[in-house]
């Protein structure tokens, strides 16, 4: 497959000034992307808030340049052809973008009409759109009058009005309810079928999963990692253990040496009134590893075996849990 | 060139469709003019200063309140905050459209319903005995674009600099202010004391005021009126510039 978007080193910083008397502050927001995304996948960034996602996406929308590095987009350099990309790009941004005081048709028709269709072409592709994500209803109302899950298919639409080959969605389920949710990823899908490239951000873990061909985890202003979701699942290899016991320092020490001794462990990961093991084959595992508890004297209050998560995956790479991160 | 009066329109109709929604919006900038007219235009006929013509106070009055009605211009840039902070302006400039053609159509909108509140104020003066030079008229209106165009710019550019509207409305007064008083609309600065009349000639409306009159008076040969359309021409275009540059960046 031929590659949409190549990066090489987008970088990224913002000068903060924090309080009138000190000297302005460098924060680097994004600090170096190498980044490949091919025609017709599903891209996504997953990440916590601030590790540099919608910086990144921006960037590569054409709405704020990069400090350095390059990029190219559908074949266009991003330094000196913005004009060209935005004509094969569409984007939508976590506000969404949509004029409230106007109803989601006339925001359709400026949108489309902008991008250089003619009336009678902007009308044809506004009455299509209405027609695929069910917003003929709505159409002629404000854009106030809408719900949360109204008001993100017509972002959604926004986007693609002028049917482009990449589309950037920034967060795009963010504050929706599950039903709504799915019925986005659904819309996405048909996207791609179509032969949309899409390049989301999420900080759902569950969205990134369902929806993402590969992935991105970025931390910190990084790509930490890359790849499918299998096989970034596969990189922790074996299954995930944890028992929830009481336990103080000293026990927590001694179970912790005793579970390494295990030639079946491949990571021990203790923490308050839990401790979590990697395990290589844990069905076949855990008897024996629910005996050495027994034998070491400790009760165990709960068990729970589970597949390698993605949240394993950034763990893993980060040493911290995604889901701590807004919990 | 076809591309960009295209893009200037839709972004003009947009922005008309959005005034015509809220009518209170549009009662109040039109009216309001009419308002100030109708409260001060009594207390001319007993005003006796040195310096104001007494024969007809209103023809002196009703172009300063005019010009007057430019320095509301100053508050536009709030209509524009709401578009930044709901990703309107995001989503304008991932379009391939001119970026002068997206502000130009906002701030033309904000233009034609200024004129529109001008030429009900003229028309509200009439009855009330202005009398003027019509085709003099139609020319302050031409110099009523250019004064309406560089303070909505301006308002514009400020605005996405700064991203807050309270801040906005701050500095819009705190400017506008004594942009007016140093104008002359009010009162006329040969009252003032000689320093005040030197800071004067720094305030591109003080020459906007003169001009104005000698427009409704039909002085066309009047240097004040040549000069008046060369400085708010130029500063015009550098504002719209200045505009453009600031929604070229501006982010939420």
């Amino acid at each position: 497959m031929n590659p949409i978007i190549e990066t090489h080193q987008l970088k990224k910083e913002f000068r903060v000034r924090q309080s009138k008397e000190r000297q302005p502050q460098i924060i680097e927001a994004v600090k170096g992307i190498d980044l490949v995304v091919r025609a017709g996948e599903i891209f996504g960034f997953l990440g916590p808030n601030g590790a540099g996602k919608t910086t990144t996406l921006r960037m590569l929308a054409t709405l704020i340049p990069p400090s350095s590095g390059q990029a190219s987009i559908a074949g266009h350099d991003l330094a000196r052809e913005a004009k060209q990309i935005r004509s094969c790009i569409g984007y939508v941004s976590q506000a969404g973008g949509a004029d409230v005081t106007a109803t989601g048709r006339e925001n359709l028709m400026l949108q489309a009409q902008l991008h250089g269709l003619s009336r009678r072409g902007a009308e044809q592709h506004t009455n299509a759109l209405l027609d695929v994500l069910e917003l003929e209803a709505l159409a002629d109302r404000l854009v106030k009058t809408y719900s949360g899950g109204q008001r993100r298919r017509l972002d959604l639409a926004l986007g693609m009005v002028h049917r482009p080959r990449l589309l950037f969605l920034d967060e795009p389920t963010t504050g929706l309810d599950p039903h709504s949710r799915a019925r986005l990823w659904d819309e996405v899908r048909r996207l791609r079928a179509d032969g949309t490239t899409i390049f989301l951000t999420t900080h759902y873990l569950e969205e990134a999963d369902a929806l993402a061909d590969r992935l991105g985890i970025m931390d910190d202003g990084l790509i930490v990692a890359e790849g499918t979701p299998e096989s970034l699942k596969q990189q922790i290899a074996g299954d995930v253990i944890t028992f929830g016991v009481k336990s103080n320092n000293g026990t927590r020490q001694k179970l912790e040496a005793l579970f390494c001794q295990q030639p079946y462990v491949r990571e021990v990961h203790p923490a308050d009134n839990q401790i979590q093991l990697y395990v290589e084959r844990g069905e076949e595992n855990l008897p024996a590893l629910l005996h050495l508890l027994d034998a070491a004297g400790l009760a165990v209050q709960r068990v729970a075996l589970t597949r390698p998560s993605l949240d394993d995956v950034f763990l893993r790479k980060t040493g911290r849990s995604l889901r701590e991160e807004h919990a | 060139m076809f591309g960009f009066w295209r893009e200037t329109r839709l972004m003009m109709v947009r922005n008309l469709t959005r005034w015509a929604r809220n009518p209170a919006w549009l009662m109040v900038g039109l009216f309001q003019p009419i308002l100030y007219l109708l409260l001060f235009a009594p207390l001319l006929d007993s005003l006796h200063m040195p310096g104001v013509n007494q024969g007809n106070t209103l023809k002196s009055f009703t172009p300063g309140l005019l010009v007057m009605l430019a320095m509301n211009a100053g508050f536009a840039g709030m209509n524009i905050l709401d578009d930044l902070h709901d990703g309107v302006i995001e989503r304008l400039r991932v379009t391939p459209a001119n970026r002068l053609a997206l502000i130009l159509g906002i701030v033309l909108c904000e233009v034609l319903i200024a004129l529109l509140s001008s030429l009900l104020l003229i028309l509200a003066a009439v009855p009330m005995g202005f009398r003027a030079d019509w085709p003099g008229i139609a020319l302050l209106f031409g110099l009523l674009v250019l004064v309406h165009t560089m303070m909505v710019s301006a308002s514009y550019a400020v605005a996405l600099a700064i991203k807050d509207s309270n801040a906005l409305a701050a500095m819009a007064s705190a400017i506008t202010i004594p942009l007016l008083l140093l104008s002359g609309v009010l009162l006329p600065l040969t009252l003032a004391p000689a320093s005040i009349r030197t800071i004067a000639h720094a305030n591109p409306f003080y020459y906007v005021v003169d001009a104005a009159r000698a427009l409704a008076s039909g002085e066309f040969g009047n240097p004040d009126v040549l000069r008046a359309f060369v400085i708010v021409g130029a500063l015009a275009v550098l504002a719209l510039l200045w505009a453009t540059r600031r929604f070229r960046h501006a982010v939420a």
